[in-house]
């Protein structure tokens, strides 16, 4: 018995179509998120991920039809976010049929959210985004969809969520994303091995011999990927074949 | 297959109804004493903070009627917290008590693994339980938990492993009750909830 390594596909959506883009920039439409949790719940994916990456951009309400959609067609977690920036937000997404609630900059703007969250839902349920770029030394924080610096460290915002009650942390790195380059090991292990809590990595997955590098390299609980999916370049149940038959973990459904 | 589902405020309750009507059970869901009282078939669902659970059993008057019920030999189903419910104390709330149909405590998982434990894991079956039928001997369920039921337990069907052994699936005469999530689970947590209605029918 032990905890199989997670595949994660995300929906990117403008609120109602599922869009992608690189580098946070340059959106374009890649299908319908129902359709599309429908095919991962079957294909074997462990979660899904569905983010309004529009709502933190211009404050539009979040998506509840959608997630309530994506959660009737789902036999396992559903994770949602974008814009959630309070407590009244968060259960509205709940109550749609999120599992979990993920948030990034209002987290940054008010640390004390995490904290009411995890109160209301239990850490389990509250997911801290984190949008990581490299930098001398190491990784700084970035808000608003990874447009705008901070002065936070990732390492160590990473460290205090946990601490005031996040109970996982999905990490993209900015300088990856869109990229198809690869996921940042470094920074996972970084983040990884800082703290108590499962770390999910994001940004850069292109082919089975990345998700293979960031779960033995980058120490990754899980690893999220969305254009590589929606595109049909890769198959989840090809690439958990491929990383069962290396030696990780992964569950395979029946 | 009528089953009375304990809404106490639970995020997870919509998923739960979902996942028990798509395996054509009819739900009803209550917070109402009368009600849960009268069931023959009760599920109770649970994900977050332990102490939230019991202190909404007990702010909507349901612990007695639910024991009671249970007591009538009404077939039981508890989840996650709904499972840690059942014994006489949790860590997680050292000021309240359980509803102390089970003996034991419940325990913080270690610290030497990340916490939650989240994510999908295999059982190791200890002995044989009506839940599991049909159930694939490697297949994984879906855990969200930092804290669990001794695996030791007279009750224990099947424990999993997360820093320590724990129980994962208990059953106890017409008592059942799983740490997973079998609403979150696909196909074989489907698999799970079917056994379930049938032990109850």
């Amino acid at each position: 018995m032990s905890l199989a390594r997670r595949i994660i596909p995300c929906l990117d959506t403008d609120g109602a179509r599922v869009v992608k883009g690189v580098h946070f920039e340059g959106l374009r439409d890649a299908g319908d998120p129902v359709e599309l949790a429908a095919r991962y719940n079957a294909e074997g994916a462990d979660e899904v991920v569905v983010l309004d990456i529009a709502a933190a951009r211009d404050n539009r309400p979040t998506f509840l039809e959608t997630i309530r959609r994506v959660a009737e067609q789902l036999a396992i977690p559903l994770t949602a976010g974008g814009g959630i920036r309070s407590l009244e937000a968060a259960r509205a997404v709940v109550r749609a049929g999120a599992d979990k609630i993920t948030v990034n900059t209002a987290a940054v703007e008010r640390p004390e959210l995490l904290s009411e969250l995890s109160a209301e839902f239990g850490a389990q349920a509250v997911v801290l985004a984190i949008d990581a770029k490299r930098e001398a030394g190491g990784w700084q924080v970035r808000i608003r969809g990874g447009r705008e610096a901070t002065t936070l460290n990732a390492q160590g915002w990473a460290q205090r969520g946990v601490e005031l009650g996040a109970g996982e942390i999905l990490l993209t790195s900015v300088d990856r994303d869109g990229t198809q380059s690869g996921f940042d090991n470094e920074l996972t292990a970084a983040i990884s091995n800082t703290v108590s809590a499962p770390v999910i990595a994001s940004g850069g997955a292109k082919v089975p011999a990345h998700f293979l590098e960031v779960f033995t390299c980058g120490a990754a609980d899980a690893a999220l990927a969305a254009s590589i999916f929606h595109d049909q370049m890769q198959s989840i149940r090809a690439l958990k074949e491929f990383l069962r038959g290396r030696g990780v973990e992964v569950r395979l459904p029946c | 297959m009528n089953v009375t589902l304990i809404d106490y405020g639970a995020c997870n309750v919509p998923s739960v109804e979902r996942a028990l009507r798509r395996i054509g059970a009819q739900v009803e869901t209550t917070n109402l004493p009368e009600k849960i009282g009268a069931a023959r078939c009760l599920v109770l669902p649970g994900v977050g903070h332990c102490a939230a659970l019991i202190a909404a059993l007990d702010a909507h008057s349901l612990r007695q009627p639910l024991i009671e019920a249970i007591g009538r030999g009404a077939t039981f189903l508890g989840i996650c917290l709904g499972l840690q419910a059942l014994y006489e104390s949790s860590d997680e709330a050292p000021n309240l008590a359980g509803l102390g149909l089970l003996p034991g405590r419940v325990t913080r998982l270690p610290e030497n693994v990340k916490l939650p434990h989240m994510g999908w894991n295999t059982l190791k079956t200890v002995r044989a339980t009506r839940l599991l039928e049909s159930v694939p001997p490697d297949a994984y369920f879906y855990f969200a938990h930092s804290f669990a039921a001794p695996a030791a337990g007279e009750e224990s069907a099947a424990v999993s492993e997360h820093g320590r052994e724990f129980v994962a699936v208990l059953e106890k005469e017409n008592i059942c009750a799983v740490q997973f999530h079998p609403e979150k689970s696909g196909a074989t947590g489907a698999q799970v909830l079917r056994n379930f209605l049938r032990a109850a029918a």
